[in-house]
C-alpha cells in the first residue's frame, strides 16, 4: 500500500514539474520569437511559417476536439474558418475604406466597424451559432454519414456566401479587403496559444472526460447518464467556435479574404495534419501544423526549381510540381511508420522524455529479465526499482 | 410486502414481425435481489435494454418508484404489425433516453464488458459521476467547480476502496484481469448513485471461484449502498444462492415466478431451461 501511495505522490509530483516547465518553455518561445523578429527581416520564409502554422495549429486542435476527443468525424472544418474570416473582415474594415472594398454594392450596408479582438470573438460566436443550427439535424449521422452531411454544409455555406444577393454583406464573389491585419508573429501565437489552452482546460475537465466516454462507448456512455446529443453539439458547437477564431486569424494573415478559396481540400489540409499529429493528441496537431506547412511552403520549394545545378550536374526530375510528389511520398510515409500518427494518443512532456531517455538502459537491460519473470513487473515499475537502490 | 421499486406492465418489444417480449409483468420491491432467467434468446436482455430505455417498448409501461418513466402503445408501423398481448391498454407515449433513466437512479452493467477502453481505471469510475454534476460547461473548463472536482475525486477514491480496486486506480482498465474488469463495470454503475442496480450476467465467463465470490460480493454491495438488485443470470448456483425471487422467461414470456424453491420445483421450468437431471 505504501509503495501505491508514493507511486501516486510521484506522478502528482511529476506532473506539477511539466506544467511548469512547458510553461517556462511557452514563455522561452515568446522571447525567442520577439528576439528574432528584431533579428531577421520581416518578410523571412521563417515569419510566414511560424504565422501560418500557428493558426492551422489552432484549427487542427479544434478539429481534433472534434474527431480526437469526441469521436465525431466531421469535415466542415473549413466551413466554419470561413465564417470567422468573413464575419472578421465584414465588422472591421474601416468605414472610409467601404466604398472602395465594397465598389460594386454602394459600400455595402454596414456603416460601422469594431475593434479587432471582440470581431474575432465575434467571428468564432458566428461560427458556433452556425454549428450549433447544423448541429440539431446531422449530429446523430455516424461516422461516415456525419463527414459527409458536414462537408455538405460546409460546401453549401461556401455557394452562398459567394451569392450576389447578399453582396451588400459579403461583397458577392469579391475580395474583401483593407481590415486591420497583424504584422507580428507574436499575435496569432498568442491567440492561437491562449485559445489551445483554453480547449486544453475543457479536455481535463468533466466534460472533456465524458466527450471521451463518448468516443469510446456511445452505448456505455449513454447509459452512465451521460446525455449525447447534449454533449455532442457542446462539441461541435465549440470547435467551430475555434474554427472561427482561426478563421479570423487567416484572415489577418492572407490580408485579403475570398469565399472560393476555403474550399474542402482545405479541410482535408487540417485532417491530415490531425492524423499525422495523432488522433487525440493535441501537442501532436501543434507540432504536425508547424512541419506540415513548413513542408508544403518552405522546405521542399526547392523541388520546384528546374534549373537547379550541383557543380555542371543538372539535377534531373525537378520541375515546378514535383514538390508535391515528394510531399506525398513523405506523408504516405509517415502514415506507414507511425500509424497512430506521431504522437499517437500521447502528449509531449519533459517528463515522458526524461524518463524514456532514463529507462533506456534499464530497459535493454531487463529485457532478458523480463522473460524470465513477468509477475514483479506488475507491481513495481522500473523506476520504482531505481528510487529503492538509491535509498539503499 | 415492502414497496414496489419496479414495476413492468405488459411490456411487449416487437421488431418488426417478431414479438421478443411479449406482456411482461413484473415487480421488483425494495432491498430485494431478483433475478431473471430463462433460455439464450428468451427475451431478458431485451427487457433489461427496455427498462433502461436502450428500446422503447411497443406496448405496455414502466414503472419506477411508483412513477411512471416509460410508457408506449402501438404507433405507426406497427399498429398494423402488433402481435402482442395487451392492445389498447396504453395511451401516452413516454420515451426517456437511456440517460434520464440513469439519472432517476437506475444503473446497469452489460452482458459484454463495455468499459471506456482508453481511460484509467480511476477516470472509468470519475466519469460516471458527471451525471451528478452541478457546473456547466463554462465553469468546468474554468476551475470554478473544483470543490466539486475534488469531491467526486473523494468519493471515487473512496468507492474504490470499498470495491477493493483502489491498488490498480492508474492502470489502464483493459488491463485488468477479466473478474476485476466486471468488477469495474459494478464500481462504475455505482458511482452513478443508483438505487436499482441492473445487473446483466455478471457472472459470464467466470470460473466456479469467481463466482462463489461475486455472491458474497453482490450481498456486500446491496447492504453498503442499501441497493435493491435485478439480475439476469445463468449460473444458477449464484442465482439460487442470492436471489429472494426470480421470474423464469421462455420465448419472451413469463412462465414461472416464486422463490427460488418454488421455482426449481416447477414442472415447466424443469423442462424450458433446467433440465430434467439437474440436481442442484
Amino acid at each position: 500500500m505504501e509503495q501505491i501511495l508514493t507511486k501516486h505522490t510521484l506522478i502528482d509530483a511529476n506532473k506539477k514539474r511539466d506544467m511548469i516547465v512547458g510553461f517556462s518553455l511557452l514563455a522561452l518561445l515568446f522571447v525567442v520569437l520577439s528576439i528574432l523578429e528584431h533579428v531577421l527581416p520581416r518578410t523571412s520564409m521563417l515569419f510566414t511559417v511560424l504565422k501560418k502554422g500557428a493558426i492551422y495549429a489552432l484549427v487542427a486542435v479544434s478539429m481534433n476536439l472534434l474527431n480526437g476527443f469526441t469521436g465525431l468525424f466531421s469535415l466542415g472544418q473549413a466551413g466554419f474558418m470561413m465564417i470567422g474570416a468573413y464575419v472578421y473582415a465584414i465588422f472591421t474594415i474601416p468605414v472610409e475604406q467601404r466604398k472602395a472594398v465594397y465598389q460594386y454594392f454602394n459600400g455595402g450596408i454596414i456603416q460601422f466597424s469594431i475593434p479587432v479582438i471582440p470581431a474575432m470573438i465575434l467571428g468564432g460566436i458566428v461560427a458556433a451559432i452556425f454549428a450549433f443550427l447544423i448541429g440539431l439535424p446531422v449530429l446523430h449521422l455516424k461516422s461516415d454519414y456525419l463527414a459527409i452531411a458536414t462537408l455538405g454544409f460546409a460546401e453549401i455555406l461556401r455557394a452562398v456566401f459567394q451569392w450576389d444577393k447578399l453582396g451588400v454583406v459579403t461583397n458577392g464573389s469579391n475580395l474583401l479587403r483593407k481590415y486591420p491585419v497583424f504584422k507580428s508573429v507574436l499575435f496569432p501565437f498568442a491567440v492561437s496559444g491562449v485559445c489551445i489552452a483554453i480547449i486544453v482546460l475543457l479536455i481535463n475537465s468533466t466534460y472533456g472526460r465524458a466527450f471521451k466516454a463518448i468516443r469510446d462507448d456511445e452505448v456505455a456512455a449513454e447509459a452512465m447518464g451521460i446525455n449525447l446529443a447534449h454533449h455532442k453539439r457542446l462539441a461541435f458547437t465549440i470547435s467551430s467556435f475555434f474554427a472561427g477564431i482561426s478563421g479570423a486569424l487567416l484572415a489577418m494573415f492572407q490580408t485579403t479574404i475570398q469565399a472560393s478559396q476555403f474550399k474542402s481540400a482545405m479541410t482535408y489540409e487540417i485532417l491530415l495534419i490531425v492524423v499525422i499529429g495523432g488522433i487525440g493528441s493535441v501537442t501532436g496537431s501543434c507540432i504536425s501544423s508547424f512541419l506540415f506547412i513548413a513542408c508544403s511552403e518552405w522546405w521542399l520549394r526547392f523541388l520546384d526549381n528546374a534549373s537547379t545545378y550541383i557543380g555542371t550536374f543538372h539535377v534531373p526530375l525537378l520541375r515546378p510540381g514535383f514538390r508535391k510528389v515528394v510531399f506525398s511520398v513523405v506523408i504516405m510515409l509517415i502514415v506507414l511508420f507511425y500509424q497512430k500518427g506521431i504522437m499517437g494518443e500521447h502528449e509531449f512532456s519533459v517528463s515522458r522524455m526524461l524518463q524514456f531517455f532514463k529507462s533506456l538502459p534499464t530497459r535493454i537491460k531487463n529485457r532478458k529479465q523480463k522473460k524470465v519473470s513477468t509477475e514483479e513487473n506488475v507491481d513495481s515499475p522500473d523506476e520504482y526499482e531505481e528510487t529503492k537502490d538509491v535509498t539503499k | 410486502m415492502s414497496e414496489n421499486v419496479l414495476t413492468m406492465k405488459d411490456i411487449t418489444m416487437q421488431f418488426g414481425g417478431v414479438v421478443a417480449v411479449n406482456s411482461l409483468s413484473l415487480e421488483v420491491n425494495k432491498d430485494e435481489i431478483v433475478s431473471l432467467i430463462g433460455p439464450n434468446g428468451a427475451g431478458k436482455t431485451t427487457a433489461f435494454n427496455v427498462i433502461t430505455g436502450v428500446y422503447a417498448p411497443t406496448n405496455g409501461s414502466v414503472l419506477f418508484n411508483g412513477k411512471e418513466i416509460i410508457e408506449n402503445y402501438p404507433r405507426g408501423k406497427m399498429k398494423k404489425l402488433y402481435a402482442g398481448g395487451e392492445r389498447g391498454a396504453y395511451k401516452n407515449h413516454l420515451e426517456p433516453t437511456p440517460d434520464k433513466i440513469t439519472k432517476l437512479g437506475i444503473a446497469r452493467t452489460f452482458q459484454n464488458i463495455r468499459l471506456w477502453k482508453s481511460q484509467t481505471v480511476f477516470d472509468n469510475v470519475l466519469i460516471a459521476k458527471h451525471l451528478r454534476r452541478t457546473s456547466n460547461v463554462f465553469s468546468a473548463t474554468f476551475r470554478l467547480n473544483w470543490k466539486e472536482e475534488k469531491r467526486q475525486r473523494e468519493e471515487v477514491s473512496e468507492l474504490l476502496n470499498i470495491l477493493d480496486l483502489y491498488d490498480v486506480k492508474d492502470e489502464l482498465c483493459t488491463s485488468l484481469p477479466y473478474g476485476r474488469q466486471r468488477r469495474l463495470e459494478i464500481a462504475r454503475a455505482l458511482a452513478t448513485e443508483p438505487s436499482l442496480l441492473l445487473l446483466d450476467e455478471p457472472a459470464a465467463g467466470m470460473n466456479p471461484q469467481e463466482t462463489e465470490e461475486l455472491t458474497s460480493f453482490i450481498n456486500k454491495i446491496r447492504n453498503d449502498f442499501k441497493l435493491t438488485v435485478f439480475m439476469i443470470e445463468h449460473h444458477m448456483d449464484l442465482v439460487m444462492d442470492i436471489s429472494d425471487r426470480i421470474y423464469v422467461l421462455n420465448f419472451g414470456a413469463l412462465i414461472a415466478s416464486g422463490t427460488p424453491a418454488e421455482v426449481q420445483s416447477n414442472p415447466d421450468v424443469i423442462t424450458a431451461y433446467l433440465g430434467e437431471d439437474k440436481d442442484a
